[in-house]
């Protein structure tokens, strides 16, 4: 009869619960007993526990064990708990001392060879430890950087079963071959783009307006719709929005990490995400994909997460599902997404900036004159973006295609990411002083009452906007969107408050032109 | 008679002079009736105590332990309570253990017991 116990960390969205694994050998027929919710790659964890013992040279006690995940009711899922598992296990056998394993947090999955595999989620998992108190954690070689990006914690990164009892034996780690460091697995999501490097808003020619309007939403984070036939830069100018923003802080490079780490979509080598995320889903994903989803066990984060302080790109929303688009006025007021499957609900940040772009109609032709669709036909196709939708966008844009006359011109005077980046961050920081204090990082996520409240806009400049709203033509919810607005543009024009003109400027592109 | 045969019957007297070593009574060996068969029954000095003997030559086709599955373990104690039954006794006194016999070369077995194993 012996016990041992080691820990490992369950995580429910991005938060990591410290779990309790424990083992005991008691009397009864031999075999091994897993018992606290596991999901059916946590139960396989037997066959592969068994084998990877075997194989890094040690006895495997032929007793009843049972191994207990603990807290029982919280639900756990994958492979990263065969680690945990193996030491307990050999703990209770009696081959490690019980004091040297006791308050480790171990990460991993094993290979039926001993080798030790990486897993996702390891930053929120080593964070969670963290919270917890508990300051050294064992995870997979491949995972050490990221792992290493929690402060205050001692990271044990090692390849293979054999290695760690070595380090928990205080022996000289084993003679392996130079095995390579094992890449994570494939990943389930669009890994973050790498491209990024290269894009420059300099690329986009004419569009002065759309360039305007994009400098807007990247100084106050503010939802962009662009409505224009094909060619006329709408994915361009979307995929450069990232370039306009400033780079993450260390609080939010963390958020954003963890949450890719789950979702396995973090670039191999370096996976501090420290810019902006940019992600757009194609329209044929469900609404699972957009939100997250998957079983109650394991709920995997979706588009809208992995855009969490970035961009998120729609591009030819009328395309997307019934529904889909909907789905994403929640998010957008309230900045999270909370996914319920039966018996657990799970939370994830969803802070992004939407761009949306779609064609005037079905044929796209270029020029109105040359559109072949009937009346009805155009009406429908963009009543697909409903308006509630729409009224949560701050600029709506339409565009036309850049004339001649235009391109020549802009050949000499386009501005690249760089010099817009710089008014961007003027603007953010103004944003930032007035909000010292407050748990706002830009004006778009003020909610409206203590907008109104502590940021009073002088009764000239609220005339366009009361004017719009007695018309009808401008909602409340729209009143607060354009004045927000607003304000960014008096940051980007380094005035102390908006100006008549800003909350007219902010009116017209909250309306935008509607067709 | 074949070789396998012969090393369980080896490996039922090395676990019958295992058992009296312990000081335990052996009562009665290969015990039949119309479901099969108890190796041994022996009494521990409080308990009446049925072992299951298994016998293996070495560990490379698994620990003779592991032969037993929760099936086999739910047949011994239908069979210890017949046993009881006839002796007069309760089915529920009994215990079932498992002796892990390995070896049986020159230098004698190797005994893993196992207690109550079901």
């Amino acid at each position: 009869m012996a016990l041992a116990r080691t820990r490992s960390v369950a995580l429910m969205g991005v938060t990591g619960h410290l779990v309790d694994v424990e083992a005991a050998i008691t009397s009864g027929t031999p075999g091994l007993h897993l018992v606290g919710l596991p999901d059916t790659a946590l139960s396989e964890a037997r066959d592969r526990v068994r084998a990877a013992i075997m194989h890094s040279g040690e006895e495997w006690p032929v007793r009843h064990t049972t191994v207990a995940l603990g807290p029982a009711g919280l639900p756990k899922a994958g492979a990263g708990f065969d680690v945990a598992i193996a030491v307990a296990i050999l703990a209770a056998a009696g081959e490690l001392a019980l004091s040297e394993c006791a308050d480790l947090v171990m990460l991993g999955e094993l290979g039926l060879d001993g080798r030790i595999r990486p897993v996702p989620g390891v930053l929120p998992a080593v964070l969670g430890a963290a919270e917890a108190g508990c300051h050294t954690v064992v995870v997979p070689r491949a995972n050490q950087v990221e792992a290493e990006l929690v402060p205050d914690v001692k990271v044990i990164a090692v390849g293979s079963l054999r290695a760690l009892l070595c380090h928990l034996r205080h022996e000289p780690p084993p003679l392996e071959p130079d095995e390579p460091v094992e890449q994570p697995p494939p990943s389930v999501a669009e890994p973050t783009r790498s491209r990024r490097g290269s894009l420059d808003l300099a690329d986009v020619r004419g569009q002065g307006e759309a360039r305007r309007a994009l400098e807007v939403s990247a100084a106050g984070g503010h939802h962009l719709f662009l409505l224009g036939p094909p060619g006329c830069g709408k994915t361009m100018l979307a995929e450069r929005l990232p370039t306009l923003l400033p780079p993450l802080d260390r609080k939010m490079a963390l958020e954003v990490t963890a949450i890719h780490s789950i979702a396995g979509a973090l670039p191999p080598g370096s996976p501090l995400i420290d810019r902006a995320p940019f992600t757009s889903p194609h329209h044929n994903a469900s609404k699972s994909a957009i939100l997250g989803g998957g079983s109650s066990r394991r709920v995997v984060p979706g588009s809208i997460s992995l855009a969490h302080n970035g961009v998120l790109f729609i591009d030819e929303a009328p395309e997307f599902a019934g529904g889909v688009l909907d789905s994403l006025r929640q998010p957008m007021e309230s900045g999270e997404v909370c996914i319920d499957r039966s018996g657990v609900s799970t939370r994830f940040p969803a802070m992004f900036t939407l761009v949306m772009a779609a064609n005037p109609c079905p044929c796209a032709a270029a020029k109105v004159l040359q559109c072949r669709c009937s009346p009805s036909a155009r009406s429908r196709y963009l009543a697909k973006i409903s308006g509630p939708l729409l009224d949560r966008v701050d600029i709506k844009l339409e565009l036309s295609p850049a004339t001649r006359a235009e391109l020549r011109y802009d050949l000499e005077n386009a501005e690249s990411s760089a010099t817009v980046a710089a008014r961007v961050q003027d603007a953010r920081d103004r944003a930032l002083t007035r909000m010292s204090g407050l748990p706002w990082r830009s004006n778009s996520e003020i909610p409206g009452p203590e907008l109104r409240r502590r940021f009073p806009v002088s009764p000239e400049s609220l005339t366009p906007l009361e004017r719009a709203l007695q018309e009808g033509s401008l909602s409340a919810r729209g009143m607060d969107r354009a004045l927000r607005t607003a304000w960014t543009l008096a940051d980007l024009a380094a005035r102390d408050t908006p100006a008549p003109w800003d909350t007219a400027e902010a009116l017209d592109l909250w309306r935008g032109h509607r067709p | 008679m074949n070789a396998g045969h012969e090393l369980g019957r080896r490996g039922e007297n090395a676990a019958v002079r295992y058992l009296e070593g312990l000081g335990w009574r052996v009562l009665a060996r290969n015990w039949r009736c119309a479901e099969g068969e108890l190796d041994i029954v022996a009494h521990d000095g409080s308990r009446h105590v049925v072992c299951e003997v298994k016998t293996r030559r070495s560990r490379a086709y698994g620990d003779p332990a592991e032969a037993i599955t929760i099936t086999k373990a739910l047949r011994l104690r239908r069979l210890a309570g017949r046993w009881a039954r006839e002796h007069g006794l309760r089915a529920s006194s009994m215990r079932i253990d498992l002796i892990g016999l390995v070896g049986g070369g020159a230098d004698g077995f190797t005994v893993d017991h196992l207690k109550e194993v079901a």
